[in-house]
């Protein structure tokens, strides 16, 4: 089954409002080729879950046109756009069997019964459920009430599967595992899959692209590394991943490269990413992991700091220190497994390359 | 679990050697306690005013001591009579009567029996009061069968002693034959003539009556909880409101509203005349008949229908129909196959609840039913507080009672109780 059936996606200025007062996505603009994974990801609130179901065509477009293969869908009714549908909470219908609930959208579609059957039996197996038919969704765990979800939405061969934070209810081990199932799925069909989360890991996991949502905007559209590497303004940087904000002013502007001088007179060597000319203020992000205590005094940026608070998490050791009048600067230390002579209250220097810190807009 | 699985018959036991199940009832049995005492106000109140009434009631539909207890001699000697030997009772019975009477007349307590007895064969009660006037002058000389057939002429018919012989034992089933139109004749228990029958038919308008309400009530209400539990907070408030109002009403102006409205000079005549639908002739008959009843209590009764069914709705999530429309059904198809069935414990809860509390209703249909749309309680109503035959009431009431029973065991095979929630 392999190869690519996928639908694509156009959203075209696309506004959502459910007042009138206020927009809830404004002017959207997306592509979605055929066949990719792409995952709208943002804080509750941020018109994400608005954009997917204006897609399936439960809440109507405000303003703009959605196109599915090329066609606009404002005016076509969700039963007959053929888009499958995983659930928040599943929404598997509790009066009907695993297999009746899978057997439903072909009933719908006037399939004959042998034909039925089979296509049932081999979405049950190809979520290895294939002994359940006869259950009813509350006699399953939460994992596999999630398989059959995804199992239904795909049954019928549709050419774009959307999903609504689909993993929100299960455990952290299991939502792992389903998080790879899922992705293999769609390895395998080649279908296009939309699919809503606030959850950045399981953004980063599956995605072949993630459009990041706040306030109705879309942040940045890109591949999860591009996003965790590249963040294109505070936002993003705030929302993927952990992230070490400092605050200053930029002094000086060389091509990519700018000069930003801290509160307590630091200077700093940082990527201009989000800053437009000499005297902005602005806020630098910087990942924890990029900071280095051993190769400080080589390196672009060096600042001395001191040592609040030392944690030990196993495969690294999270150290808290106070760098530029910030306490919240976070270093992740990886544990190699030797004695490191650090502890609390030292006074240390650490520094990071140029590249590893951009400078963004400003936030307080 | 485990152990009790494997091996039944092993008891398992605390530490110090006692029984396990008896650690845990001594444990528990502080917390019963509590319980019983915090509901036991409840508990008393309800055996005082609801088990202790009924149980008398299901009693009076077959007790029947007021002939034994009043004439203990007569029926004694009675006992020795054969009732369908085509002969009047010998002397001694007469005597006996003679004897009972007499306390009974002090005590005053033959009127009572009479009125007793009168259900049974109209004329004993004015037997009695008149033999009560003339029983202290008779002579212990004379032959008293003479004198109680000169003092009425029925104490020579037949039917009067048979009715008395009948009737004598404490217990009867004379009650429940006549809640079902049936008497014992001659050649044992037969159909009352055609003309005399009441109960039976009255028992299955009660019912077919309760089955329409029933059906108009979920007819009516189901669009109505839908919209309750689709519409957003503060709209669906409001229109819970207006489902309450009638709460707020006393039945009784709930009712005559109807009246007013209904009648054939009312207002819903009026406007049908006036818009040229119906001539001024033909006004319709909506009141004071089946309709009037139909009607009248679908409105009154349907909030009951409208609440159960609310209250399951608001569990179905919405999310259930988007998903059933994303599988390519259409609107109707997703309602049908997805929404409905769920929605089937709801209807189950209203139904039945619509469907007992129509099937005993009273009042409305006293006031809005005319002749053809009573129920069975105003009959019931009837013989409690007008003829006051108290026994046949108790036999129709234990009648009705146990016809809800039955059904509600019905509902349950059919339906199952599991099926209905409240809530």
């Amino acid at each position: 089954m392999a190869g690519t059936r996928g639908a694509s996606v156009v959203y075209d200025s696309v506004q959502k409002s459910y007042d009138g007062e206020s927009l809830v996505v404004k002017n959207l603009n997306l592509d979605i080729p055929p066949g990719e994974f792409l995952t709208m990801l943002g804080p509750s609130g941020s018109g994400k879950t608005t954009c997917l179901m204006m897609l399936a065509g439960f809440e109507p477009a405000t303003h703009g046109e959605i196109y599915l293969n090329d066609k606009p869908i404002n005016n076509v009714s969700p039963h007959k756009r053929g888009i499958g549908m995983v659930f928040q909470n599943y929404a598997l219908f509790p009066h009907m069997t695993v297999a009746e609930n899978l057997a439903f959208p072909l009933q719908v579609r006037n399939m004959n019964k042998a034909e039925q059957q089979e296509k049932v039996q081999r979405a049950l197996e190809m979520v290895e459920l294939g002994q359940f038919g006869n259950r009813r969704p509350a006699q399953l765990s939460g994992g596999q009430q999630q398989r059959v979800a995804v199992a239904r939405a795909l049954v019928f061969d549709p050419e774009l599967v959307l999903m609504d934070e689909p993993l929100g209810a299960l455990d952290k081990q299991l939502r792992e595992q389903m998080q790879y199932e899922i992705k293999h799925i769609h390895e395998n069909l080649g279908v296009t899959v939309v699919y809503v989360t606030h959850d950045q890991t399981e953004a980063l996991t599956m995605s072949d692209r993630v459009a990041v949502f706040n306030d109705g905007i879309i942040q940045q559209l890109s591949s999860p590394d591009v996003l965790y590497e590249d963040p294109q303004n505070s936002f993003v940087a705030q929302f993927i991943g952990e992230n070490n904000k400092l605050n200053g002013k930029v002094i000086d502007i060389q091509g990519d490269e700018c000069k930003v001088e801290l509160s307590d007179g630091t200077h700093l060597k940082a990527d201009k990413v989000n800053v437009d000319s000499i005297g902005d203020l602005t806020t630098i992000s910087l990942r924890p992991e990029r900071v280095e205590f051993d190769d400080a005094v080589s390196m672009d940026n060096v600042v001395s700091g001191k040592i609040e608070e030392m944690i030990y998490l196993g495969d690294h050791i999270r150290v808290r220190m106070n760098v530029a009048g910030n306490d919240e600067f976070i270093v992740k230390v990886r544990n190699r497994g030797e004695k490191r002579a650090l502890s609390v209250g030292d006074t240390v220097k650490v520094g990071w390359a140029r590249n590893d810190c951009k400078a963004l807009d400003h936030v307080a | 679990m485990f152990m009790s699985e494997t091996a039944p018959e092993q008891l398992l036991t605390t530490h110090d050697g006692r029984s396990l199940k008896v650690s845990l009832a001594r444990a528990l049995r502080r917390e019963k306690l509590r319980a019983l005492f915090l509901i036991a106000p409840l508990l008393i109140f309800v055996l005082l005013t609801f088990v202790a009434p009924i149980a008398d009631m299901l009693f009076r539909s077959v007790e029947n001591g007021i002939v034994e207890d009043t004439l203990p001699q007569t029926v004694n000697a009675l006992a020795s009579w054969d009732s369908g030997s085509g002969e009047l009772p010998g002397e001694p019975v007469y005597a006996a009567l003679h004897s009972d009477l007499l306390v009974a007349v002090k005590e005053k307590t033959h009127t009572r029996l009479g009125s007793r007895l009168n259900y049974e064969q109209t004329g004993i009660s004015s037997l009695f009061r008149k033999t009560g006037r003339r029983v202290k002058r008779m002579d212990d000389a004379a032959p008293f069968k003479e004198q109680f057939i000169a003092a009425d002429d029925k104490w020579a018919d037949l039917s009067t002693w048979q009715t008395l012989k009948q009737f004598s034992p404490r217990y009867t089933d004379g009650y429940f034959l006549a809640a079902v139109d049936a008497e014992r004749g001659p050649d044992g228990i037969e159909m009352k003539p055609a003309d005399e029958q009441v109960y039976i038919y009255l028992f299955g308008r009660t019912l077919l009556l309760s089955v329409a309400i029933t059906i108009s009530c979920l007819i009516l209400g189901y669009p109505i909880a839908y919209l309750l539990a689709a519409l957003p907070l503060r709209t669906s408030n409001l229109l819970m409101i207006l489902v309450l109002l009638p709460f707020w009403t006393s039945l009784l102006v709930r009712t005559s509203a109807w009246k007013v409205l209904l009648q054939q000079q009312g207002v819903i005549n009026d406007f049908l005349v006036w818009i040229g639908l119906i001539s001024n002739a033909n006004r319709l008959v909506m009141i004071n008949n089946q309709t009037g009843t139909i009607i009248a209590m679908t409105h009154i009764l349907l909030p009951f229908m409208i609440l159960p069914l609310y209250s399951v709705m608001k569990t179905i999530s919405p999310s259930y129909v988007r998903a059933a429309k994303s599988l390519g059904a259409n609107d109707w198809t997703a309602f049908w196959r997805v929404y409905f069935p769920q929605s089937v414990p709801g209807i189950g809860a209203g139904a039945v609840l619509v469907f007992i509390l129509a099937i005993g209703y009273y009042i409305t249909p006293e006031l809005v039913g005319g002749t053809s749309g009573i129920f069975i309680s105003n009959r019931i109503a009837y013989h409690i507080s007008s003829s006051l035959n108290w026994g046949l009431a108790a036999a129709l009431g234990t009648m009705l009672l146990a016809a809800v029973m039955i059904l509600f065991v019905v509902y349950d095979k059919i339906v199952g109780i599991d099926n209905v929630k409240l809530g």
